[in-house]
């Protein structure tokens, strides 16, 4: 589980362009959304096609991302119960 | 009655150091490149971080000019914005569209596809302003800024609005270098040194840029100039009557105009257009592109000179005047043109 | 002021190839959307699409243009409905003529069949000019010999309503006394791919402000009026279809693509165009609403439309079912449709729609309703915060 996470930070450092953040600097348990990393609704599909290319998973509608995309830490859940690659 | 529109503040990113300093300082005029790369301020000074992440070249330089403007014109809010870009948002346009040939229209993020459409720039502007008022872009050619620049003199001269943040932005890729140089829109490498009044072979040297500017219906101590006139065709038959009809509907005859900023640019197909415009008008003749490079929007960088030069009252040796100026310049014409396409004329008065 | 009026129009759209076949076609509620058949895509089976179904060689050959100029589709579809629109005019009246024309795309069709070719492939080489908007309206231009100010609008999908307004001015500065506005926008694979990634396209026919709308059809299309001061059209005698009387355009400076849950600046450009054709919101007899049916614009517009109208909303409807959203077209396209209703006195049915949104409740006009029309609104919202509304009216002598 660890090592997801770190993936998946990296992975949204680089797939949403967070110049200034550094991956170790992003707290897993904290809201991506919102206050957090401040992430908006482009960024949300932005993680769906990451959910998609890298693990396999494919969410038909977008609402369904606000709970997988609470956190870092519930993402890597979410991956780690549904992936496919 | 119309109102009279002024120019009140600018801002020129170029391939010159023209954002810092004052107008034409440390001036480098580069033969040698087909290509002038743009000096880029430091955007983070002008930029928030989480607003930046996704921006482009040509919505930061956009961004930038228009702060930069509106503090000179002491502006917070204009009433209107208006942007003219030739190619748009082509960064990310290309990013998308590789995006989509390559993965076969699979995994596709829209970020790139939301920032290719060409209204990015303005749209930026007016949120990062807060600008809630009438926003326009034009996307046509050498006459992208003219038609901006037409429109927003135009809402205030009806008074729908007292003033406008106005601009020309272009940004180019490699890609897109390299096929314009395919199709002969820039000049091939081996050519140099590169003159503008070198009109043997087809092509300009390229480059890119944002030159932004703040219309108002009120002069102050910022004012440059008033914007007396501004008209553009697609195709015109005749030059000479093209200019004739232009300074006839504005009451003035061939001789009173004290200066000419050509926007000769070495293009063998744009020759016979600057030929018959220079020929025609006996006043001084002044240049730009030698400085700035030719691109679709690069007649606002032209715009920024002729603004210069007239609240100065100077003419820098830099523009490589024809003839001697006048003792006072009280009425400057513009001239630009495409390919034998989009000619265009702006008049500036004194003020 | 100097009232402006529309003297003229064309249109082709997946409904009809110009006027009165897209008339015909609202008036027996005979929408086109279907899967692509012009345009190769992997998407074809997951999407609908209002396809104009003329090829790009058939709709040369009927310009009397040689196919192998190979012009964009956008230029073509702009050059059969400006076609249409300035048939009357004579050949010095063309020279004179201004042309405002909107794209969002240009000569993308061309670019993405031959981006990587362009190296190797000497005789492609012709479209990388041709892919910029101002040379696809230049192609236009030309073809007429247009000779007046010519440019070029591009404010997504907003674009043709503020080709219309920047028309507009050139009339009331007296720049010009007769101007073509419009726009032209073609499927490609780009425009597809990019609103599928916003995953706002539905793979059924679009149900515009129903509860369970689940996106929109894209379309492609082209349609352009010919605008002139009540001065000129008089002096010269030509019949006026109907006065431009109101115009708004705003930026929500909201968010890069989305409008805002209150619908700010839908209300404020519905509200700009209502002052300046000097009414009262309930002289509004019928609105051409935006109404792609993405879940976001329906919402917002809906909203927008109760704070201007309150209680008493006109008769309302989104005529995206019949023809797609044509992006820079669909202000000029539903301009037509505007005008159409005034002068066959009728509100267009708005199609698919079955339950109202629960929050707004607002629900479309469903059928085709006979009515004396006077004023019709028109909505056109687009990314980067562009909103525009257009106002026309009964021309009265």
């Amino acid at each position: 589980m660890d090592e997801l996470i770190l993936e998946l930070k990296q992975k949204i450092v680089e797939a949403l362009n967070l110049e200034d953040v550094k991956p170790e600097d992003i707290d897993e348990n904290a809201a991506l959304f919102g206050d957090g990393l401040g992430l908006d609704s482009i960024d949300a599909l932005e993680l769906i096609v990451l959910l998609d290319k890298t693990y396999g998973i494919r969410l038909a509608d977008p609402k369904e991302g606000r709970e997988i995309f609470r956190s870092i830490r519930t993402m890597a859940e979410y991956i780690t119960k549904h992936r496919t690659k | 009655m119309k109102n009279r529109v002024y120019i009140n503040g600018s801002c020129a990113i170029s391939s010159q150091p023209t954002f810092e300093g004052d107008f034409l300082d440390n001036i480098n005029e580069n033969v040698q490149d087909n290509v002038l790369p743009v000096i880029e301020p430091n955007y983070r000074d002008y930029i928030a971080p989480p607003a930046i992440r996704r921006m482009s070249r040509a919505v930061k330089m956009g961004i930038v000019a228009s702060k930069r403007a509106l503090g000179e014109a002491c502006l917070e809010l204009p009433e209107a914005i208006a942007v003219g870009t030739g190619m748009g948002c082509v960064q990310d346009s290309e990013k998308f569209l590789r995006a989509v040939l390559d993965n076969e229209e699979q995994y596709l993020t829209p970020t790139a596809f939301i920032q290719s459409t060409h209204n990015t720039v303005a749209g930026q502007i007016a949120l990062e302003l807060q600008c809630k008022g009438a926003n326009f872009t034009f996307v046509d050619g050498s006459t992208s800024f003219e038609s901006a620049l037409s429109d927003a003199a135009m809402q205030i001269e009806l008074g729908d609005i007292r003033n406008a943040l106005v601009g020309g932005v272009d940004e180019n890729t490699p890609y897109c270098l390299e096929i314009y140089e395919l199709d002969n829109i820039i000049k091939p490498r081996h050519e140099a040194p590169f003159s503008i009044t070198d009109a043997r072979s087809k092509g300009v040297v390229f480059s890119e840029g944002a030159s932004f500017f703040v219309l108002s219906d009120e002069r102050n101590e910022h004012t440059y100039a008033a914007l007396a006139d501004v008209d553009f065709r697609n195709d015109v038959p005749d030059t000479g009557v093209f200019i004739g009809d232009f300074l006839s509907r504005n009451n003035l005859d061939i001789d009173d105009i004290d200066l000419m900023l050509s926007g000769r640019n070495g293009n063998s197909e744009d020759l016979a257009g600057f030929d018959t415009a220079e020929t025609l008008m006996r006043c001084t003749k002044l240049y730009y592109k030698h400085l700035s490079g030719d691109y679709f929007t690069a007649s606002a960088f032209g715009f920024w000179v002729a603004c210069n030069v007239l609240r100065s009252g100077h003419v820098p040796q830099l523009l490589k005047p024809v003839g001697t100026p006048s003792e006072e310049v009280r009425n400057v014409l513009i001239y630009n043109q495409f390919r034998g396409k989009g000619q265009s004329l702006i008049l500036l008065q004194k003020v | 002021m100097q009232p402006i009026v529309v003297t003229a129009m064309g249109i082709i759209s997946s409904i009809g190839n110009s006027v009165e076949e897209n008339l015909y076609s609202l008036l027996e509620g005979k929408p086109q959307i279907s899967r692509l058949d012009n345009l190769r895509s992997t998407l074809r089976d997951n999407i609908k699409v209002g396809e104009i179904k003329l090829s790009n060689s058939e709709l040369a050959k009927r310009l009397g243009i040689d196919p192998r100029a190979e012009y964009s589709r956008t230029a073509l579809l702009g050059i059969w409905a400006a076609k249409e629109a300035i048939a009357g005019l004579s050949a010095d009246e063309v020279k004179s003529l201004g042309f405002v024309s909107a794209s969002t795309v240009g000569g993308m069709d061309k670019t993405e069949q031959f981006f990587y070719e362009y190296k190797t492939n000497v005789e492609a080489r012709r479209h990388i000019y041709t892919h910029n908007i101002g040379e696809n309206t230049r192609m236009i231009a030309d073809y007429f010999g247009i000779g007046g100010m010519v440019t070029a609008v591009s404010t997504a999908c907003s674009s043709s309503a503020n080709a219309i307004m920047v028309g507009t001015n050139l009339l009331r500065t007296g720049r010009l006394s007769q101007v073509l506005v419009g726009g032209s926008d073609a499927l490609c694979k780009f425009t597809i791919n990019g609103f599928n990634s916003l995953m706002i396209l539905s793979d059924d026919a679009c149900k515009p402000f129903d509860r369970n709308r689940k996106g929109l059809n894209l379309g492609e299309g082209a349609a352009y009026l010919l605008i002139e001061t009540k001065e000129n059209a008089v002096r010269h005698g030509r019949t006026v279809l109907a006065v431009l009387s109101g115009w708004g355009n705003t930026n929500e400076a909201y968010h890069q693509t989305a409008s805002s849950a209150e619908g700010d600046g839908a209300a404020a450009a519905m509200a700009k165009a209502i002052d300046i054709a000097s009414i009262a919101p309930h002289d509004i007899d019928y609105i051409n609403a935006h109404g792609t049916a993405t879940d976001n614009n329906d919402m917002s517009e809906s909203v927008a439309i109760r704070r201007i109208f309150g209680n008493e909303v006109p008769d309302f409807s989104s005529t995206k079912a019949f023809t797609g959203h044509t992006l820079a077209a669909a202000s000029s396209v539903e301009a037509v449709y505007s005008i159409l209703s005034i002068r066959e006195s009728v509100v267009f049915p708005s199609l698919n729609f079955e339950n109202p949104i629960e929050e707004t409740n607002l629900t479309p006009q469903t059928t085709l309703k006979h009515k004396p029309i006077r004023n019709v609104l028109s909505n056109s919202f687009g990314f980067g915060g562009n909103c525009s509304t257009l106002i026309f009216s009964k021309y009265e002598k």
